[in-house]
């Protein structure tokens, strides 16, 4: 950063200079480029072995030593997972369920946010002490009185039971107030003396500065809601109710155990839709993650 | 900071008591969703979770809760004497023991490969690295379990190709749980590796070309000048890596099933077999609230460690 200032404004020869180190650098450092694309292939390829695994036949899957490509790719092993076992409705209930809690964090989150960046009340700093000391909490300590919980409410096998406890979470808070402060007060103060009241200067003005922090929510909110396990597999008890990671587990478990093609296709199906989001927002998703741990 | 908002919100003359109660009602209102949430379906059964320990809570009391019988200490002193306990708490530890310095060093070392290299190519390994960390750990331990596979798994295909006779890794006692710290470090380094490039591209570049200047090396510049300008980012990540790896759950789960002969069985596996197959409400919730005391201690042990002796 600094060198690029300096570089700046600093009389015409430097930037020149500048430019040519790069090359050196590169031609200097192949081996790091090396290093780097092997860690790569050991990353990426699991995944990529995941897709080819998926279209190939019961027979090839099976066979020592593997081959990469399939020999006659076919989609005999989607077929199966859409026609012979209820995976259409596995992914609604994934889409539904971490829509709702990701859609209720934004709304919910923001608002608090908001409370706790920007507005004096009593127990104000109570609640944002209460939100930091439950972040570290294990799912585990919370799982079987929710259970109960839900069995009173009468919720348990629906999703509201996955939805209800983490539609506003603790992280969503400290994130959403911590961007919020920085939102100058007189740009508030000045509407304020204009007349508007707090919900017109929280929808007007706060929410449409907050874009960029409510994508991160979004992001950090989605993610753990659409690969949870724990708590989904305790309370979804019906089969027509499991989301995406509970079906996959449990028939990895039981009846499709050695039924590799059928859970490389399943593994496609939970995946795929999260490489594709995670490629459009790449460069959102690192920084939103690289933000929120820096400041934490 | 809420000095400045103070300031502000006394600006305006206050007069009845209508005025001085809105400002806490609007608050409170803006609040309100969050903290009934909180309250009742996290803050309550954390509570809920300490009183229940205490009980013989099994399926009997899911209507009428406050017949389940106190019984104590008992559910404590019994998971200390617990055989299977004792094995998951183990396995838990030495998981998070191996675990978490693997996963951080690997972290720090693909950031600095990372720092190293040009624009566009950071960019492209950095989204390479770091999609492991974005995916259903579910999907990643069916994935595995098949690479893993003794026969047609790709892992041992490869080792053949070297000469090597590969193991059946997740059926052995002695290769399984080190196959689930493996996949472990594989998933998370790349989170690892986000914070710490964060980390290092905040570092001041005349440091270095001073300490340069001076006549250091480049591991001498490393050990002297980087690494003491990271601590707070190890620190963030020791606690974030410790509290989620002592948490370890789904690759037991699908991979093993917590075998062969518990070796792989974790606390958290552990708590949901006590209480959703076995139906002991009350001893799981004992189990799960020892897991929330060491995860919350060693915390508070890292802050500690980490914070006192700054350079």
């Amino acid at each position: 950063m600094s060198t690029l200032d300096t570089a700046r404004l600093a009389p015409a020869p430097l930037p020149v200079d500048t430019k040519k180190r790069p090359r050196g650098a590169l031609a200097g450092r192949w081996w790091l480029y090396v290093l780097l694309l092997l860690g790569l292939l050991a990353v990426v390829g699991p995944f990529l072995w995941m897709f080819l695994a998926s279209i190939k036949s019961q027979e090839e899957l099976l066979r020592a030593p593997p081959t990469w490509v399939p020999e006659s790719p076919s989609l005999s092993n989607y077929d199966r997972l859409f026609d012979r076992l209820d995976f259409p409705r596995y992914f609604w209930n994934s889409t539904f369920i971490a829509g709702m809690i990701t859609l209720a964090n934004l709304v919910f989150c923001s608002m608090v946010g908001y409370a706790l960046a920007k507005l004096r009340f009593a127990g104000r700093d109570k609640i944002f002490l209460l939100v930091l000391g439950t972040l570290l909490v294990p799912g585990a300590v919370t799982l079987v009185p929710l259970f109960v919980l839900m069995s009173k409410l009468n919720l348990v096998d629906t999703p509201w039971a996955v939805i209800l406890p983490v539609a506003a979470g603790p992280l969503g808070v400290f994130l959403m107030r911590q961007f919020m402060q920085e939102i100058p007060d007189d740009l508030l103060e000045a509407a304020r003396v204009d007349g508007a009241g707090e919900v017109r200067i929280f929808t007007r003005i706060v929410i449409p500065l907050s874009v960029p922090a409510l994508a991160a929510l979004g992001i950090v909110t989605f993610l753990p809601a659409w690969n949870a396990l724990l708590w989904p597999l305790v309370v979804l008890t019906g089969e027509e109710n499991y989301t995406l990671p509970v079906a996959l587990a449990i028939f990895a478990r039981g009846q499709f155990q050695a039924d590799y093609g059928l859970l490389m296709a399943g593994s496609v199906v939970l995946v795929v839709p999260v490489i594709i989001v995670f490629l459009l927002l790449q460069r959102r998703f690192t920084q939103s993650v690289a933000h929120t741990g820096l400041k934490g | 900071m809420s000095e400045a908002a103070l300031g502000s919100d006394q600006a305006v003359p206050q007069r009845s008591a209508w005025s001085r109660l809105r400002p806490h009602l609007t608050g409170w209102a803006f609040a309100a969703p969050f903290v009934a949430i909180f309250a009742i379906f996290l803050a309550g059964p954390i509570l809920a979770s300490l009183v229940l320990s205490f009980t013989g809570f099994n399926i009997g009391n899911l209507q009428d809760w406050f017949s389940a019988e106190w019984v104590g200490l008992e559910n404590y002193s019994d998971a200390f004497g617990d055989e299977k306990f004792r094995r998951a708490a183990q396995n838990t530890a030495v998981f998070v023991l191996f675990g978490v310095p693997l996963t951080l060093a690997l972290g720090l070392a693909a950031a600095v490969g990372l720092n190293q290299a040009l624009g566009r190519a950071q960019g492209f390994f950095r989204v390479g690295y770091y999609l492991p960390v974005v995916t259903s750990i579910v999907a990643i331990a069916v994935i595995w379990r098949y690479l893993l596979h003794p026969e047609w798994g790709l892992v041992n295909a490869g080792l053949a190709q070297v000469g090597l006779d590969g193991p059946n890794w997740l059926a052995r006692t002695d290769t399984a749980l080190g196959s689930i710290i493996a996949l472990g470090v594989w998933r998370n380094f790349g989170f690892d590796m986000v914070i710490f490039l964060a980390a290092l591209q905040g570092i001041d570049r005349t440091l270095y070309e001073a300490a340069r200047v001076d006549g250091a090396g480049p591991w001498t510049i490393f050990r002297r000048i980087t690494l003491p300008l990271l601590k707070p980012a190890v620190l963030f990540l020791a606690v974030i890596t410790s509290s989620g790896y002592l948490q370890l759950f789904e690759e037991p789960f699908v991979m093993t099933g917590g075998g062969p002969l518990n070796s792989t069985l974790s606390v958290s596996m552990l708590v949901y077999e006590e209480g959703f197959r076995f139906v002991n409400f009350g001893y799981a919730s004992a189990i799960a609230y020892i897991l929330f005391v060491v995860i919350a201690a060693l915390a508070f042990l890292q802050f500690r460690l980490l914070r006192s002796d700054q350079p």
